[in-house]
């Protein structure tokens, strides 16, 4: 794959069997013994994710939050010390540049970006300096971040840190080490598990790689691939950039609301989202479960009895749902109603499917 | 690992087993393993008559949706049923119980089309 970038875990990936693919212009393993057996692993017990493709940036100055509010849905401002916040980034029509997580640290900020918007974000953050005094940094590439993700990640991370883990609140981060390298640490993930991500040196991300799979795999924790991974976020409802988020789906159609704060006084897109939101009339993204076993796949066309309706955005048999197929799909106000039945043309047949309530899976707590 | 002997096998990784004019179809280990976990198989028709080499149906993964297609033509007489419940059949046994479909072959000659076990093997080590 040439021209394709690295992480600082290619050669663990390889060592490993993992099956590399080109994901945001990065080699990244989609698989390593199966998704199925991933999937099972995070749900269960835990598995380990590479994510150092997706884009590091540190943002420093008196302003970020103040510029960072003028650019995105989501409140920063309002962030306390440490925490963790969902957000997206948004153009003047309200369609999405990038849905990210701010995370605000000791004296900066950091945030990650999508690897395949990263570049777009790089630039976009740069047009948008003006005299705000904000210092960006990009860390995208030289830093690796290790995600940890299931119920036993607590128990598996804990021995080998030096702050308490069972302290740190869902959607909050510290700074410690982990194996005796500085991290930032965080409870986030994107799997529907509680877990932690690592960001962390480039050097240091082998070293600490292999020791967890060398102290947890006999516990049962599985290096876990970007396909587990989108089933994984799936089966939680969680939008993915490209597909139910896009230039042209709005957070509004995307179901994504909770984190649109329509009372901050201005920011870019806000005066479309309104008139969205005003006028209930626009295409929005629902849940699908498939009556039978043809799995749902983007670009499918779906149906409400004849007429054309909208189209199947994301799709994967779920393990979690008693292996049913899930589907999102992007379709007009009509055809959204929680238990309406609707046809998705799989080659040359019409298969049923129930527009059904997000997420697919939650945990239980 | 190594090809069964017993089994002829074509360029797009299926292998056929003729058994008189009756042929059973499967893809390869090699191929199940290359598509990962499998989750759907839509088989042909019985009765429907299928040309050599021809798109008889998909196989899909979690992922992807691969076609299939058939090494050698004929009707189809028998479609192994339990991989509707059990997909993952043809990951588990890809030369056994995780076989296809069988076809009564309309014309024998078409065997000469197809590779021996030896050949195949260096194709899936290219």
């Amino acid at each position: 794959m040439s021209g394709m970038k690295r992480t600082a875990l290619h050669d663990e990936h390889v060592a490993l069997g993992g099956r590399l693919v080109p994901f945001g212009g990065f080699e990244m393993p989609v698989q390593y013994a199966g998704i199925l057996k991933e999937h099972e692993a995070v749900r269960k017990r835990a598995g380990l994710f590479d994510l150092s493709h997706m884009g590091q940036f540190i943002l420093q100055g008196d302003n970020v939050a103040e510029w960072a509010d003028g650019l995105t849905i989501n409140a920063v401002g309002t962030m306390k010390p440490l925490q963790a916040r969902y957000n997206m980034f948004c153009n003047p029509s309200g369609g999405v540049h990038d849905d990210v997580i701010f995370y605000k640290l000791d004296g900066r900020w950091m945030l990650v970006v999508n690897a395949s918007n990263a570049d777009k974000m790089w630039a976009h953050l740069n047009a948008n300096l003006g005299d705000s005094g904000v210092k960006l940094t990009s860390l995208h590439g030289h830093n690796a971040l290790i995600a940890m993700q299931g119920p036993k990640s607590l128990a598996m991370m804990q021995p080998h840190v030096d702050v308490d883990l069972d302290a740190l609140k869902y959607y909050f981060c510290t700074e410690g080490n982990v194996y005796g390298k500085h991290a930032v640490i965080a409870r986030t993930g994107y799997t529907g598990e509680d877990g932690f991500e690592l960001f962390v040196d480039g050097p240091d991300a082998p070293g600490i790689w292999n020791a967890l799979l060398a102290d947890h795999r006999g516990d049962g924790l599985e290096p876990c691939g970007l396909g587990a991974r989108d089933v994984l976020r799936l089966e939680a409802g969680m939008p993915l950039y490209g597909h139910e988020l896009t230039e042209e789906i709005t957070p509004v159609q995307a179901r994504q609301t909770w984190a649109l704060k329509m009372s901050k006084p201005s920011f870019v897109g806000k005066e479309a989202l309104a008139g969205q939101l005003e006028r209930d009339d626009y295409s929005r993204i629902v849940g699908l479960m498939m009556a039978g076993r043809a799995p749902a796949r983007e670009g499918y066309k779906v149906f409400l009895g004849d007429r054309e309706v909208g189209e199947v955005r994301s799709g994967s048999t779920a393990p979690a749902c008693d292996n049913k197929n899930i589907a999102t799909a992007l379709v007009s106000k009509e055809a959204a109603t929680l238990g309406t039945t609707l046809g998705v043309q799989i080659r040359d047949n019409r298969h049923d499917a129930v527009v059904t309530a997000l997420p697919f899976y939650k945990r239980s707590k | 690992m190594a090809q069964p002997q017993d089994l002829l096998y074509s360029k797009e990784h299926e292998w056929v087993k003729l058994d008189g004019d009756i042929a059973t179809v499967g893809v390869t280990d090699y191929a199940q393993h290359s598509l990962g976990d499998i989750v759907y198989v839509e088989l042909p028709r019985v009765g429907k008559t299928l040309a050599q080499f021809g798109n008889v149906g998909v196989i899909e993964s979690v992922k992807a949706v691969s076609d299939l297609f058939t090494p050698i033509g004929g009707a189809v007489t028998e479609i192994n049923g339990a991989l509707d419940a059990d997909p993952a059949m043809v990951n588990r046994d890809a030369f056994g119980e995780g076989w296809l479909f069988k076809v009564k072959v309309g014309n024998p000659g078409e065997a000469a089309n197809l590779l021996k076990a030896d050949d195949y093997d260096v194709l899936t080590k290219e």
